[in-house]
């Protein structure tokens, strides 16, 4: 068959359903590709070969005995290696937790996309519990930018940003609890969807920080990330977080245009430190949409140290006794700063909690003016893998705590976003931030898929 | 606040949580921990009235 690196998801799909396009085919062809990319980019931890084969050939078996497949029939994904899959340890990028027993079920997530038809066919490479901005990790090694195999994918969703861009599957899952979805969307030049908080369920995934973290997919279009989305969509009894709603599909709604709704361009902090090339990146988006109107979301600095204090001693708490027994075997970035959290007092969190809910409210009176506020995603490009430092607003700042300094203040109270690409001429791709309203993600997809359909912002092929 | 300041802060805060530090992960932690107490000043400096309700709510 052809080569089916950069077919998207929906036409793998349609091809199946149609059958026009043996599942099977397209997981051998897929477990070729891992094969021989995946020593360059370092995306994949686990290879789920035996599995996805027997569940293409299920597939294929249903769809020739006349049974409906599902929306992503045949569509291969892989997920960030802190969601469960069954028989296998989920190991959060660590090597602590490669002594943990093997998971008895998939995460709820990985089930709703089979429900619909997806295959796994594995685990993905990301930063050591989720504290990395990065996509480096001592025990697992760095991920690798398709882009340019030096730079970084950004973390810490790391595979599931290089999985996606280097053509390996059409979609991934990653978490986001600061960021980590939307960075290596930014980085490798990929569409995201961090979704609202408690949209979908974290069951059945290794967590960092519960106060923020979401999952949430990464494609190479935005009709892909809908398909997804909507796969996944629905209450959920085993994750307390996760909303009972009932199920808002965006794929339906994609092309229904943008013509009235009203975007604004977030100023003041989120351009203050931005490279030449974001800000270009921005503008680029900004100009497509009309969006002349500049504002600025309340306090959002501030924001932005509440949540890095409430990351820092809720993701240190959840470690401590492994941090108490077992210090030495944590990567040593990630190590460092979690001990550093668990100093930290109570009453700084609790004001930042009780700070989290004044934001909320007063950045929801913006949505009573705009549809979407636009922001840079991430300070600048993929830097090189290795490099410690950056220069932010002229100074130079340690570079892991700092790359996810535009999309913390959205996260910290749950609004979604969708993260779309911008490949601008003589220089790597990066994302810029689509926020709505809460519960509001089809706003922004189709925001993103209207920008996607003029060629303004899609996921650029990787020569790597 | 200074490094010793930090210092004394790691010393006492890892010895009571239980948590052995290797000489050599000293300077890290201390970098991270002044980055974390200039965030929550950053915070703390915001005033908030005595009944403001932090964010996560529980339902019985």
């Amino acid at each position: 068959m052809t080569d089916q690196r950069f077919t998207t998801a929906a036409e793998i799909a349609h091809k199946v359903a149609e059958g026009n396009l043996f599942a099977s085919d397209v997981i051998d062809a897929t477990l070729e590709r891992i094969v021989e990319r995946d020593g360059g980019y370092n995306c994949f931890t686990t290879v789920t070969a035996e599995r996805a084969r027997a569940r293409a050939d299920a597939i294929d078996a249903a769809r020739q005995a006349g049974q409906n497949v599902g929306p992503l029939a045949g569509v291969p994904f892989a997920v960030k290696n802190l969601i469960d899959i069954a028989g296998l340890p989920t190991v959060a990028g660590s090597r602590i937790n490669r002594a943990h027993k093997p998971a008895t079920a998939d995460g709820t997530l990985v089930t709703r996309l089979e429900r619909a038809g997806a295959i796994l066919v594995g685990a993905l490479n990301m930063g050591e519990y989720a504290y990395d901005f990065t996509g480096e990790n001592a025990h697992d090694g760095a991920a690798h930018n398709p882009h340019d195999l030096t730079r970084m994918t950004g973390g810490s969703s790391s595979g599931s940003g290089g999985a996606v861009a280097g053509g390996l599957v059409p979609i991934a899952l990653g978490s986001d609890t600061n960021g980590s979805i939307r960075v290596p969307a930014s980085f490798c030049g990929i569409f995201g969807l961090k979704p609202t908080y408690g949209r979908l369920s974290r069951a059945g995934s290794f967590p960092f920080v519960s106060s923020l973290d979401h999952l949430g997919p990464l494609a190479r279009s935005v009709v892909d990330l809908a398909l997804a989305y909507d796969a996944m969509q629905g209450p959920d009894p085993y994750d307390p977080v996760c909303a009972d709603r009932p199920i808002d599909l965006a794929s339906e709604g994609l092309d229904a245009g943008i013509g009235e709704l009203k975007v604004a361009v977030a100023g003041g902090y989120f351009k203050a430190g931005l490279a030449p090339e974001a800000l270009a990146a921005l503008d680029h988006i900004a100009a497509a949409l009309h969006a002349t109107t500049q504002m600025e979301l309340p306090e959002v600095a501030r924001a932005r140290s509440a949540a890095y204090v409430i990351s820092t001693a809720e993701g240190a708490a959840l470690h401590l006794e492994r941090l108490r027994s077992q210090a030495a075997a944590f990567d040593p970035d990630v190590r460092d700063r979690l001990i550093a959290g668990t100093l930290v007092p109570a009453a700084f969190v609790q004001q930042a909690q009780k700070f989290r809910r004044w934001y909320r409210n007063e950045v929801l009176k913006l949505f009573d003016r705009f549809d979407a506020i636009l922001a840079p995603a991430t300070p600048c490009t993929a830097p090189l893998i290795g490099q410690k430092t950056f220069v932010l607003n002229g100074v130079e700042m340690p570079l892991r705590p700092n790359i996810g300094i535009y999309t913390q203040p959205i996260s910290f109270i749950g609004l979604p976003v969708v993260a779309v690409p911008v490949s601008l001429p003589d220089t790597m791709p990066i994302g810029v931030q689509i926020i709505t309203a809460p519960w509001r993600e089809e706003v922004a997809l189709r925001i993103a898929h209207n920008l996607e359909l003029r060629d303004l912002a899609y996921a650029p092929q990787p020569e790597a | 606040m200074t490094d010793q300041e930090l210092d004394a802060w790691i010393d006492v805060g890892t010895a009571v949580l239980g948590i052995p530090v290797d000489p050599a992960w000293r300077a890290a932690i201390r970098l991270h921990l002044g980055i974390t107490v200039g965030h929550a000043q950053n915070v703390l400096a915001f005033p908030l009235p005595d009944e403001a309700d932090p964010a996560p709510v529980f339902q019985a």
